[in-house]
């Protein structure tokens, strides 16, 4: 009997240990640069995360392929978080450890998640990118040292468009009526502000209608879009908002192309299931589609050649997403090549180091087309008091089988809009006790 | 032979009333608490302690909040996200308008507001019960989500809905470690699990239980129906207030309306189901079973796959860890319906025969 209950004891001490071994973190790497990727790849928008992280891994096993970041192996984990928040933080918590000595910007494509991370990243010096999406007024580094929403947020994006359609209208929009059909959370409700302020500026009418999530009925939203007659529709969808968003304008016949949808609402995924009913259908986009960026292809036939690609279904190459997910990983790396030109090459970077770069990237044209990567992202230019970098965006059109772009890269309002994210920033470093940053003095300093 | 009352004599009530009365309980729950208040905040990690340790003490409080309602009361609820969410925001909102409230002082009045919302939606379980109480319960949850999103002013005019919550300071002591949040909310908990559990054992507990099992019998012996239904939804959608600012302020700093949905409230039952219908001790079994195997066969399966050579990608991974957790769920099921407690209860019986069972 005792026999009995020492072999009990020992099998639970083991399942403990077992437990608590699993539980743990994993062990360190070696001096390799450490990308964590809260990621998804199932769940309601799995589908988009397969994509756009697909592209991002391509590029870092492309980049590993080519002899790493100025001779430093790249290192990368996936965690799955569903677009969960809860999951997110867990991943976040779970890869912390192995990240603590050189993180590379994490990448989370999800506003909620981003949210979330925003002061945990803060609090141990790690740098958080969000591009096109999460916590806008970060744009403001001196409160949000850590946090970048690069490329451009969408509060430009919405003031890009509507400088688009002005442009369009012979440069006024005055006595115009544009209805803001929106994803009805966080991320649909970003731009009003923005347009708010363009719609006094510009002297149009702004109607708001909001589409509960997900948004798979939308009848008496276009029954209202049709009584108020609008111009123009700008469209902040999501997911499967959007393809029907497209199919009931179809059906009450509202013209295709006098909708704008936001980047998120401008993939292949958002316009092949709507079918013809998209055929005219615009929307902003920072990166072209398709395999002709000489980057991409270069990726195709070397990663995809050497039989290391991501992508299990190979028809996503080179679709806005994962094109997108591409240059998000390009951005990263040449912020870290940023850090590294400041704190010695051939080096892994601390978090810290990181942030530097990503405060002080200047990526050109020039340096695009090195990378091959031209059409994949505009300038970015980012300092202290400008996170965003950019703030550019193209339009594209769907002419029923590809994308195809109708603009230049055209700038939102900045001196419109920049000032809404530092009013906004103060507000929450007073709420949150946060003492600003000088950006002025520190570029002096430089 | 180590777990048996023989000779453990109770000379007085009060030592006949006590919540343990068996010697052994009282050192194993003692023991328990040293390992919670000293042994782990010695050792943990801080992944510990923000990924595990912090949200299932969050989520076994909001569990027990649903337990009270549903386990004793009787009345199925499927609104605990909501009423969650109406803590954090109400908590949120003391803070951010009202110079110098205390943090524990805004719990507090989030769990009061949450428990007038509480009694608001309670009132159809005077007319309605079982399933169609449940789709009562439902309108809350999409009626509250809705209005957070709704009105501005109740996320403090956040141009996206999110809020994001300031740190917690108690008497100038800032909870900013993982460590010293983590015993913030191990206290807190523990406090209202301990007042949950006397509560239960007084004449309003039993009240509660008397209207779960037939409430026309309840009434002809004098329990006035109104009265304790209402009060049943006021406690629990207390605790779920208290958890749900916990989460907003221990947990995420960061909260938005969608993010309790009605995935979160089916969550929240199944963790009473699982871990034990109308038991103090199932709501903890509960959330740890819901929280911690996802987590734990997530970090466990991709080992075992390249132990054994398989080529799963990340996706495989997280499709066979759902269907994993659904089998399981469904083994504890059918092999124990009355949840975890149960199964804990069962083993107690036989402990104190072993070793001799006859």
């Amino acid at each position: 009997m005792f026999k009995k209950s020492r072999q009990f004891a020992i099998a639970v001490a083991a399942s403990a240990a077992c437990l608590a071994g699993a539980f743990s973190a994993p062990a360190q790497a070696a001096d390799d640069q450490y990308f964590m990727l809260p990621d998804y790849r199932v769940g309601p928008y799995g589908a988009n995360g397969q994509a756009f992280y697909g592209g991002f891994i391509d590029y870092l096993t492309y980049v590993n392929m080519k002899g790493g970041i100025d001779g430093v192996p790249v290192a990368w984990d996936e965690c799955e978080t569903e677009y969960n928040n809860a999951k997110g933080v867990e991943c976040y918590e779970r890869l912390k450890s192995k990240a603590k000595n050189f993180a590379a910007p994490i990448h989370t494509m999800s506003t909620g998640i981003s949210y979330a991370l925003v002061d945990k990243t803060a609090a141990d010096k790690m740098p958080l990118a969000m591009m096109g999406y999460g916590l806008t007024m970060a744009v403001d580094g001196s409160v949000f040292p850590y946090a970048f929403p690069l490329v451009t947020t969408y509060q430009m994006q919405a003031s890009a468009i509507i400088k688009f359609l002005k442009d369009k209208n012979g440069g006024s929009l005055a006595g115009k009526k544009i209805v803001f059909l929106y994803h009805d959370s966080a991320y649909g409700k970003e731009p009003i502000i923005a347009l708010e302020a363009e719609s006094r500026l510009n002297k149009f009418e702004l109607v708001q209608i909001p589409v509960a999530h997900p948004g798979n009925e939308q009848g008496a939203q276009w029954q209202r879009i049709r009584q108020e007659k609008p111009d123009y529709v700008i469209m902040w969808g999501w997911g499967v908002m959007n393809m029907t968003a497209l199919k009931t304008a179809q059906k009450m016949g509202f013209p295709r192309d006098k909708m704008i949808g936001s980047w998120w609402a401008g993939s292949e995924e958002d316009v092949i299931p709507a079918g013809d009913a998209a055929k005219g259908y615009m929307s902003a986009t920072w990166n072209v589609s398709g395999t002709n960026v000489p980057l991409i292809a270069d990726i195709e036939k070397t990663v995809y050649g050497a039989g290391k690609g991501n992508l299990s279904d190979k028809s996503k190459l080179g679709t806005i997403l994962y094109n997108r997910g591409v240059s998000a990983a390009v951005l990263s790396v040449e912020a870290i090549r940023t850090a590294q030109a400041k704190y010695g090459k051939g080096k892994a970077m601390t978090g810290e180091q990181v942030r530097w770069g990503l405060e002080n990237l200047n990526l050109t044209d020039a340096r695009l087309k090195t990378l091959g990567a031209t059409g994949l992202l505009p300038e970015v230019k980012t300092s202290c008091d400008n996170h965003e970098g950019s703030g550019k965006v193209k339009i594209q059109q769907w002419d029923g089988a590809k994308w195809v772009l109708v603009s230049d890269w055209i700038e939102g309002n900045k001196a419109l809009i920049h000032p809404l994210f530092q009013a906004d920033a103060k507000k929450y470093a007073k709420e949150k006790g946060i003492t600003p940053r000088d950006c002025a003095a520190e570029a002096k300093k430089k | 032979m180590f777990y048996r009352e023989t000779g453990q004599f109770k000379t007085t009530y009060a030592a006949d009333q006590q919540i343990f009365p068996i010697r052994q309980d009282r050192i194993g729950i003692l023991l328990l608490l040293a390992v919670a208040f000293v042994g782990i905040p010695l050792f943990a990690s801080e992944y510990w302690f923000t990924a595990i340790l912090v949200p299932f003490l969050i989520f076994a409080l909001a569990a027990l909040g649903l337990n009270i309602l549903t386990g004793y009361a009787g009345q199925l609820s499927l609104g605990s996200a909501a009423f969650m969410a109406v803590g954090a925001y109400a908590a949120y909102n003391f803070q951010v308008r009202v110079e110098g409230m205390p943090v524990l002082v805004s719990f507090l009045l989030a769990g009061l507001t949450s428990a007038a919302v509480g009694i608001l939606f309670g009132l159809p379980s005077l007319r309605i019960k079982g399933f169609y109480l449940a789709v009562a319960t439902l309108a809350a949850q999409f009626f509250i989500v809705w209005c957070l999103t709704k009105f501005p002013y109740l996320s403090n005019d956040s141009s996206s809905g999110v809020i994001s919550v300031p740190g917690v300071t108690i008497l100038g002591f800032a909870f900013d470690t993982p460590r010293s949040n983590y015993l913030l909310v191990l206290s807190l908990v523990l406090l209202l699990a301990l007042a949950a559990k006397n509560l239960v054992r007084s004449s309003t507990g039993r009240a509660w239980m008397a209207v779960r099992d037939m409430d026309v019998a309840a009434e002809v012996i004098g329990i006035r129906l109104m009265h304790t239904k209402l009060l049943a939804f006021a406690v629990s959608s207390f605790y779920c207030g208290v958890a749900g600012a916990l989460y907003a302020f221990c947990y995420l700093g960061s909260v938005e309306p969608d993010g309790f949905s009605l995935d979160m409230s089916f969550k929240i039952l199944f963790m009473i189901i699982v871990g034990g219908v109308g038991s103090i001790l199932g709501s903890f079994l509960g959330a740890a079973f819901i929280l911690l195997l996802p987590i734990f066969l997530d970090i466990s399966l991709p080992a075992v796959a390249s132990l054994l050579h398989l080529p799963f990608d990340n996706a495989t991974v997280s499709h066979i860890q759902l269907m994993v957790f659904g089998a399981l769920i469904m083994f504890f099921l059918v092999v124990e319906p009355h949840g975890l407690a149960r199964l804990w209860q069962i083993a107690k019986e036989k402990l104190r025969l072993w070793p001799f069972p006859h």
